[in-house]
Order: structure tokens, then C-alpha cells, then sequence
């Protein structure tokens, strides 16, 4: 029971890290019809920036922690928003017209060319770092075994709910989310409306780009660590959890955030840690072989 | 000009702020490793960014300027980047030399293509250019077979270029091999190197442990992969585009981390080694035999020489591709290869005309994990030693980069593609992991700039009246 | 007057909540163009979606008699109807092969047969007389096509290439290469001027008349409707409103008042 409990906390926390890079992948679909692929590498380099952005702080004696997470959040996710709006510009924009497989096959372009760009300029070795919450608290103890509760992974399920409320609020409510269903359900009929959808287009590369920056962040404090390769396995799970809880659906994509966490933690758990990627990577063959609209999405009509 | 100027500057000025955003975390900062635990330090580079970033505005003025009409005034301008990169000034770090001068070729470049593009129309437009254009591809296909055959004979062929060559033979091979899934029938498999692995293991496992030859073992990876492919294919190929991409990507991670860590069957992490090289005729390429064998030169009388074991790899690789391109070709005459361009161009369309989607692309995902198969099988004779390192998703993206860049369902662009992105950094490999990048940006600017391939056109599987007469091109 | 072809017997799709088709039972016979007509949106391209495969419908039972025996499209794949049931169709979106040559388009129509004559393939690597002159024969089927079609100078050129009114032509001629018995045409006047309206027609006769197939088609132009259907069916909303010969449905009320919103004029020819 205890162990239980102390793996479904943990996958809680891994879900919601999950999540937040899964919300950028089913925007971006639900929009543009897009896989893309180089969304991990987004939160890869959200997570470098945030190291670097630890690192300067403690150089400037900044010693209290929640001043320091605020200023390396809010540069991670205004400098990784400029890659996700970059990456768009230049390698996505163009292919408009293209035929339909061109933006994937750039898209794995920008992730390799990406990867390799972190690796040279960082260096290809694990960089340790961003460890600057720690402590927490027991839950309950059973079995001779306590089940703790850290505050980082409280912070990080907080900051996910956080955003992810006022992420639906601001598609919900605003003339900018308006303008993203539109874009969404018919973009020619929007275009026609007024909507400027290249600038909505734009926009959600960036607020995709920045809640994963948010993602690195979180990542880089719960796991002490990063490479320049997180975010190809990162991004595939998020893309599976997207998928998993529905396409183009945001609750959706924090849904499947959970359960990807869930499978991945209790699967390492229970299991074997070695397959632990093998059950996720299964999960989302047998997701889209079976049910490719996922959990909350709707079923696509062919138009013939 | 007067009046735009300023906007050009504006966005010159613009690239340049975007370019400075994107660098100053990353390439500003640069996080050093100090100690081999704990240490983590950080330095910054801001002379390299600030170079950078100049050399972006500079470059970003020279596309606008070009657009504007004025072009060799910018070409000028190219030629001094290029001067300045490869030069001894002493800039802030060696590959800013290379970005320099890259920036200044492009510049060169851009600001040439209008009249270079003209001169090659007009040149295609005479009777001889026609004539050529025609005849080109063909003609070329068989020049550059004749040259591949005889290659182990000219004086060019050390070792170096023998194992060059032997390289891009292989990935010729699996080019042609996946141009069959994604060329021809336009499914994107991101997995295809899973089967290459198949093939690959099945020899290592067959000959080490149960002593089974090369050639024996070659026609069952084949099938072993095929297999793969069927069982593989089966579920996932009524999937939408890219969803199908994003399946068989799951797949070949799926493969890879089970080759990684079943460790009973396949050694894990460790590999296979001591797998034994293809035989000729049952004599084995060494300078000694071992027990009960003959060795190739006292077979065929001639002196030991470590070369010959290379050049024997190189024919076999180069005959295997072959088979590959012969057997694509004759299936594109085929009902089968028709229904696979078909479903290509509309799936719907097919559907109606009474064709099985699901069955035909079945049959070209299976052929084409066969070709990858006979490839991996010939790579683990080659190499010796496997592990499953060799058959990361990289692998899988390499390969497709060389079927797009060749022009889906070309032939020639494959080897064309290949040389290009195989050759050309072995050549330049002490560019090390510059490689990659470089590689990651060509497949993000073919598609932009050139999404149909190096080779655009393509030959009907058959024509009603002779070419070149009336009805057609 | 010859058997029905096919029997549509209270079809009805059900969208989520929209009810696209309701209730609507016509036949189409051998050797007659049956028109399937009415205002947009009235469920047309619904009803021959259900026919051709590409919908499950909610309700209905689709019977095509082919010879000896009866197939139920509505429990047949899509490829299958065509396959097996062979009922070919055009599309309202013209869906060419464009990368492909005319003369490949109509090739890859004889797909089934020609597999079978390859051994899937297998006599056709081998590279065996067999196949050979199974090609040859299906080569000489496209042929007669293009001859009938006007486009043999034009074989071997991109089917995307061809202007409008030959990428029409081809695509029925490409269906017709299938040996259909029942031939399904969406709108295959839609951006025809008159002149190539008159040829349609004069094709679509001599499909009925000399291939001996049956056509049901969905269309919009009238000077193809009543020149050249024995019988029409008029939908509106989803419901079959009224049935028969063209004459009856020129001056059938409830046909003029679909159209037009009032009975005031009757419908042109």
C-alpha cells in the first residue's frame, strides 16, 4: 500500500511534466493538422536554459529560491517561445502548400538539427544541476516504509494545474482563443472573417514552445539532471500521451499526461525498469491502432 | 532603392535580434564541465554569438538586397565572406570561419540563380539539350554502373575509398530498399532500420551460434525481415500519414530497446562479435586457414592481400543493390508496383477501383523490410561485430533523408542522394558532429526549397507510343 | 423493361444527430441511366457514398444482382463492392491519378484482373508469356477507351496535365475499364460547358446502350438529366420525394417546389 502510494505520487508528478509538453503537441495538430516533431527538442533546450539561467542566478547571489525560479521561468519560457516561433517561421511555414508529409520530414530535420546544435555548442555529457528545492514531507508511513511527499513535486503538480487552468481559460475566454477555434474548425473560413491566422498560427508555436519550456524547467529541478537527448524520448511520450488522450483536445492532453506517467512509473515499479519506454512506445501503437482519436476525441468523418 | 532600404535594414535588424535571442542562452553561455562529479561551471562566448550574429544581418541584407534587383553587388559581397572565412584573421572560434564562408557562398548563390537558372533553361531548351535531357538519366544510370563495376581495378581504389564505397553501396541499397515503401507507395516509415536490425541479427545469431554460413543465412533474414514486416505492417498500415510515421517510429524504438536489453538472446548492450565474413565458393578471405577450410588464395593461387576481403564485400554489396534496383524496377511494370504509385497519388480513388488498400501496401512494406534485411544481414558479415547502437531511429531518418533528396521513386536520385549525404561528410570527417547538424538543416532546406527531390520527373511503366514521338514527353 | 440492378430499400445515414438520409427505397435497372437529382444538400453524394462503400449506413439494405448472384453492399468493404459487386464510380472532385499517364490510369483500373493473370506477380517477374499477353489485352481495352473518349494522341501524357473536360472523360472511361455493372457518376457534368455536356451525354448513351452497363448518376445540369435518363429520383432534405420517367418529374409539383420555392414555372429541359 505504501509503495503504492508512493509510485502513484511520483507518476502524478511525471504526468503532469508530461502533460505540459503534450498540450504544445495537440495544439499544434489541432490547428495545422501537424505532427511536430521537434517540439521535444523544445523542451530540451527550455530545460538547458533554465540550467543556465540557475547557474547565472547563484553567480549573482541570488539566494532565495522562489525569486530565482521565477526569473529562470519566465526566461526559459520568452527564450524557448523565440525557438517554437523560429522553428515555425522557417521550416514549417513554407511547406503550407507542400505536400502533406513535407512539414514531418522538415520537422525531424529541425529535431536533428537541433539536437546536434545543443550537443556541440554544450557539450555531449550529462549536465548535473537546478537542485535548489528540496525537503518535503512524510504522507503516512506503512510497512516500514514512508511515503514522502517532496515540495518540488507539489510546486510542479501546482504550477501544471495553474497553467493548465488559465491555458483553458485563455481559449476559452479570450478573443485569442476564439480566434485559435476558429483557426482550428475552418481555417479558410476565419481567414475570410478577418482572423489573422498566420498570427495565430504563430502564437500557438509559442505558447506550445513555452509551456515545455515550463516542462524543462520542472524537469531539470525533479531530476537533477539533463542532455541534449531528453527530448527525443521526452517528446515522444508527450506525443503518445497526447494522442492517447485525444488529439487536438487539451484536457485531453493533460489526461493522457497522467496515464503515460502512470504506465511508465508503475510499469518501472512493478515490472521492469529496463522496459519501462517499451510499454510507452507500446501504448501508443495499440492507442493508435484501436482507438487513434484517443480517449476525448471526436471521431473524424472521411469526406469523400 | 532609397525607399526600401530602411525596411530592408529594419528586417535585416530583425533576423539578427531573432538570431541573438535564440544564441544567447545556448551559444552565449556555455556550461563547462569542471571536476567529474559534481563540477559544473558556466563561461561565456559572447565574441562567438556577436560574429554570428553579424554575419546573419549581413547575410539577411544580402537576400533582401538581392530581391531588390541588386544582385552582384551582393555576389561581390558573398565572395569577401567567403574570403574572410577562409582566411588566417583570427576569429573567436574555427567554425565561425565555416559559417562565414558558407554565409557567403549562399549569398553567391542567391544572387547568381536567376541568370544561372536562365543559362540552364535555354541550354535544355536547344535540340542537343532535349536530346540529352532525354537520353540523360539512362545513359547515366549505366555509366555510373559500368564505373562502379570497374572501380576496384583504378589506382583510386584504396582502402579508405573501398570502404567509402562499400558504405554508400549499403546505403544505396537500403535507399532503394525503403524508396519501395515510402517512394512508391508513399508510406512513411519511420522504422525501417528495426528491419535492418532484424537482418543484421539474424546472421550475427545464426552464424555464431549455430555456424550457419553467409549465404545460407542471407534468403532467411530476408524472410525473417519480411516476416517482421507483415507482422509489423499488418495493424498499422490503414493509419493516416503521419500517424502511420509516428507507429512505425514506435516500432523500431520498441525493437531497438528489446535487441538492448534482452540480454540472453542478444547480448544487450554488449553486441555479437566474431561474426564470421561471407565465403567464396566455401574458402575464407584470411591469410591462414582455419581448421578444415581453404583459405581464397591458395584457392584461386594468388597471394594474400588484405584488400581482397574488401573488394569481395564490395561486389557483394554492389550485387545485392543491384538485385534491389532490377526487382523495383520490374514490379513498377507490375499490377503490384502500379497499385503501390497508385495508392500513392489517391487511396480513394483506389478503393473505388476494387483495389485493397491494406493488401497492397502489405506486399510493398514486406518487400522493402526484405531488401533491409539482406542489408543488415550483409552488414553484420561486414562489420563483424554488432550491437544495437547501430540501429537508432537516426539510422531510419538518414535513409529517408536519402530517399526524399533523391526524388521519391527515382532510381538515380538515390545513388545521387546517397553520394551526397554518405560521401561527402566520410570525406569531410574530421567536421565530426558538425555532420549531423549539417544533415538535420539539408533535410529542412531540401524541403523547402526543393520538396520533390533532386530527380523531380518520372518515367511511366509504360507508354503507348514510342518516346520521343508524338503523345507525350 | 429488365431486372433491377440495384435495389435500395429504406437507406437511411444518421450522422451523430443529423439525419443526412431518410427512408429513401429506389432501384436502378441494367441498360437505363437512372438519375439520382435534387437541391443541394439533399443527400445525394450521402446516398452514394452508401452505395460505393465509403459510408456504413445506419439503416438499409443495398442489393446489387450480379448474375447468379445477389451482393449486400451494405455489409461489403469498400474495395470489395468494386472488387467483386462491380460497381465503379466517378467522383464530384475529380480523382485522377495525376501524377500517373492516362494510359496508366486506366491500366491500374484493370488492377484485379490483371494480378490474377501475373500469379501476383509471380508470372509477371518470371516474366512468362502468361502475363505478357494479359497486358497486351488490357493495353488494348485502355486503347478502345481512349479511342471512344477522344484522348489516344494523349496516352502517355501526366494525367494531371489534361484540361478539364478530358480529365472527366477520363475518369468515367477509367471506372468503364473496371467491366462495371452498375456505374456510379457524381456530377460528371459539373464544369461542362454545353458542347462537352453534349458529348457526355452522347457517352453516357452509348454506355448504356453498347457496354449494356447500368448508370445512376448525381447531377445538377438538366439538359443531361432529361435528355438522356429513362427514370429519376428527386431527394430533398434526405427524402425521396417523387419518382419516374422526366416528363412526369418536369411537371411534378413538389419537384418544381423543391427547386424554386413556389410552383409557379415548371423546369426547363
Amino acid at each position: 500500500m505504501a509503495y503504492f502510494s508512493q509510485q502513484l505520487i511520483n507518476a502524478i508528478t511525471l504526468g503532469a511534466i508530461y502533460g505540459l509538453i503534450a498540450i504544445g503537441y495537440t495544439m499544434v495538430y489541432g490547428i495545422i493538422g501537424m505532427i511536430n516533431f521537434a517540439h521535444g527538442e523544445v523542451f530540451m533546450i527550455g530545460a538547458f536554459i533554465s540550467l543556465i539561467g540557475f547557474m547565472i542566478c547563484s553567480f549573482l547571489g541570488i539566494g532565495s529560491a522562489p525569486v530565482a525560479i521565477l526569473l529562470v521561468l519566465l526566461m526559459a519560457m520568452a527564450f524557448s517561445a523565440v525557438y517554437g516561433w523560429a522553428v515555425e517561421r522557417a521550416a514549417y511555414r513554407p511547406l503550407r502548400g507542400s505536400f502533406r508529409l513535407a512539414p514531418l520530414i522538415s520537422a525531424i530535420g529541425v529535431s536533428i538539427a537541433l539536437q546536434n546544435y545543443v550537443q556541440l555548442v554544450q557539450g555531449a555529457r550529462p549536465k548535473p544541476g537546478g537542485q535548489i528545492v528540496s525537503g518535503g514531507f512524510n504522507l503516512f508511513s506503512a510497512d516500514g516504509f514512508d511515503v514522502r511527499v517532496s515540495w518540488l513535486q507539489i510546486i510542479i503538480v501546482v504550477v501544471t494545474v495553474v497553467l493548465m487552468a488559465g491555458f483553458t481559460w485563455l481559449i476559452a475566454r479570450t478573443s485569442l482563443g476564439r480566434q485559435q477555434r476558429a483557426c482550428e474548425q475552418d481555417m479558410k473560413m476565419a481567414a475570410l472573417l478577418g482572423v489573422n491566422v498566420d498570427r495565430t498560427i504563430s502564437l500557438t508555436f509559442v505558447l506550445g514552445a513555452a509551456l515545455a519550456a515550463v516542462a524543462g524547467m520542472l524537469f531539470l529541478m525533479y531530476y537533477g539532471v539533463i542532455d541534449f537527448y531528453i527530448g527525443f524520448l521526452a517528446g515522444i511520450k508527450a506525443f503518445t500521451a497526447a494522442v492517447l488522450g485525444g488529439i487536438g483536445s487539451l484536457p485531453g492532453a493533460m489526461l493522457g499526461g497522467l496515464m503515460i506517467g502512470l504506465i511508465e512509473v508503475f510499469w518501472a515499479g512493478y515490472f521492469s525498469s529496463e522496459y519501462k519506454d517499451v510499454a510507452v512506445f507500446a501504448i501508443l501503437v495499440l492507442v493508435l491502432i484501436f482507438r487513434p482519436t484517443g480517449l476525448l476525441g471526436k471521431p473524424e468523418i472521411e469526406k469523400v | 532603392m532609397g525607399v526600401r532600404f530602411p525596411s530592408m535594414l529594419k528586417d535585416a535588424a530583425l533576423t539578427a535580434f531573432v538570431a541573438a535571442a535564440l544564441g544567447i542562452f545556448i551559444v552565449g553561455f556555455r556550461t563547462v564541465d569542471v571536476g567529474s562529479r559534481t563540477g559544473l561551471s558556466f563561461d561565456y562566448q559572447f565574441a562567438d554569438l556577436a560574429v554570428a550574429i553579424v554575419t546573419i544581418f549581413v547575410g539577411r541584407l544580402g537576400l533582401s538586397l538581392t530581391a531588390a534587383g541588386l544582385r552582384w553587388p551582393v555576389v561581390a559581397l558573398g565572395v569577401a565572406m567567403i574570403g574572410v572565412g577562409a582566411s588566417q584573421l583570427k576569429l573567436p572560434s574555427g567554425f565561425l570561419h565555416w559559417f562565414v564562408a558558407l554565409g557567403g557562398v549562399m549569398l553567391v548563390i542567391r544572387g547568381i540563380w536567376p541568370w544561372a537558372r536562365g543559362t540552364m533553361t535555354a541550354a535544355a531548351g536547344t535540340p542537343t539539350g532535349l536530346a540529352l535531357g532525354q537520353a540523360g538519366t539512362k545513359w547515366f544510370g549505366w555509366l555510373l554502373l559500368v564505373a562502379a563495376v570497374l572501380l576496384p581495378f583504378t589506382p583510386a581504389a584504396d582502402q579508405k575509398t573501398m570502404d567509402l564505397a562499400v558504405l554508400i553501396l549499403t546505403y544505396v541499397m537500403l535507399g532503394w530498399g525503403l524508396n519501395i515503401v515510402v517512394g512508391l507507395a508513399g508510406l512513411l516509415d519511420l522504422g525501417y532500420v528495426a528491419f535492418y536490425a532484424v537482418g543484421a541479427y539474424s546472421y550475427a545469431l545464426l552464424s555464431t551460434q549455430h555456424g550457419l554460413g553467409f549465404w545460407t543465412v542471407l534468403p532467411l533474414a530476408g524472410m525473417m525481415a519480411a516476416l517482421f514486416g507483415i507482422v509489423l505492417g499488418f495493424p498499422v498500415l490503414r493509419l493516416r500519414g503521419d500517424y502511420l510515421a509516428i507507429v512505425t517510429l514506435g516500432f523500431g524504438e520498441i525493437i531497438r530497446l528489446v535487441l538492448l536489453n534482452w540480454v540472453d538472446f542478444t547480448n544487450g548492450p554488449a553486441g555479437i562479435g566474431s561474426i564470421p565474413g561471407p565465403t567464396l565458393f566455401g574458402a575464407v578471405f584470411s591469410e591462414t586457414p582455419p581448421a578444415g577450410k581453404q583459405t581464397v588464395s591458395e584457392m584461386l593461387g594468388i597471394t594474400f592481400d588484405g584488400n581482397h576481403r574488401l573488394i569481395f564485400l564490395y561486389y557483394i554489396i554492389l550485387m545485392l543493390a543491384l538485385i534491389t534496383n532490377l526487382f523495383t524496377q520490374r514490379m513498377r511494370r507490375l499490377p503490384v508496383g502500379r497499385a503501390w504509385e497508385a495508392l500513392r497519388e489517391d487511396e480513394t480513388a483506389c478503393r473505388a477501383l476494387g483495389i485493397n488498400p491494406t493488401n497492397t501496401k502489405l506486399t510493398a512494406f514486406a518487400i522493402g523490410a526484405m531488401f533491409a534485411g539482406f542489408a543488415g544481414s550483409f552488414f553484420a558479415a561486414k562489420q563483424r561485430f554488432i550491437s544495437p547502437e547501430s540501429f537508432a531511429f537516426i539510422e531510419s531518418a538518414i535513409i529517408l533523408a536519402i530517399v526524399v533528396l533523391g526524388g521519391m521513386g527515382s532510381q538515380i536520385g538515390v545513388v545521387l542522394a546517397a553520394v551526397l549525404l554518405i560521401g561527402l561528410p566520410e570525406w569531410f570527417r574530421d567536421l565530426g558532429n558538425y555532420r549531423m547538424l549539417a544533415f538535420g538543416l539539408a533535410m529542412v532546406l531540401i524541403m523547402v526549397f526543393r520538396p520533390r527531390g533532386l530527380i523531380a520527373d518520372r518515367q511511366p511503366s509504360v507508354r503507348l507510343h514510342p518516346a520521343g514521338s508524338g503523345g507525350g514527353p | 423493361m429488365s431486372e433491377p440492378l440495384i435495389e435500395i430499400e429504406h437507406l437511411t445515414m444518421r450522422f451523430g444527430g443529423l439525419l443526412a438520409v431518410d427512408d429513401v427505397s429506389f432501384a436502378a435497372r441494367s441498360r437505363e441511366i437512372t438519375a439520382i437529382i435534387g437541391p443541394n444538400g439533399a443527400g445525394k453524394t450521402t446516398v452514394f457514398n452508401c452505395i460505393t462503400g465509403f459510408y456504413k449506413p445506419t439503416i438499409g439494405r443495398l442489393t446489387l444482382s450480379g448474375g447468379e448472384r445477389e451482393y449486400l453492399l451494405e455489409r461489403m468493404l469498400g474495395h470489395e463492392i468494386g472488387q467483386r459487386a462491380k460497381v465503379a464510380r466517378t467522383f464530384q472532385n475529380i480523382r485522377l491519378f495525376s501524377g500517373m499517364t492516362v494510359l496508366e490510369n486506366l491500366l491500374v483500373a484493370q488492377h484485379n484482373k490483371l494480378m490474377r493473370a501475373s500469379g501476383w506477380s509471380v508470372y509477371g517477374l518470371l516474366g512468362l508469356r502468361r502475363f505478357a499477353r494479359a497486358e497486351e489485352a488490357a493495353i488494348g481495352l485502355a486503347r478502345a477507351w481512349l479511342e471512344r473518349i477522344d484522348l489516344l494522341g494523349d496516352a502517355d501524357r501526366p494525367a494531371g496535365e489534361l484540361p478539364y473536360g478530358a480529365q472527366r472523360r477520363l475518369e468515367i472511361a477509367r471506372a468503364m475499364c473496371t467491366e462495371p455493372r452498375l456505374l456510379c457518376l457524381d456530377e460528371p457534368a459539373a464544369g461542362l460547358n454545353p458542347r462537352e455536356s453534349a458529348e457526355l451525354n452522347q457517352l453516357l448513351v452509348s454506355i448504356r446502350d453498347v457496354d449494356g452497363t447500368g448508370v445512376l448518376l448525381i447531377e445538377h445540369d438538366m439538359s443531361v438529366v432529361m435528355n438522356i435518363s429513362n427514370h429519376i429520383v428527386v431527394l430533398d432534405y434526405g427524402r425521396k420525394i417523387a419518382e419516374g420517367a422526366p416528363a412526369e418529374i418536369q411537371s411534378n409539383p413538389a419537384v418544381i417546389r423543391a427547386y424554386l420555392g413556389t410552383d409557379e414555372e415548371g423546369l426547363d429541359g
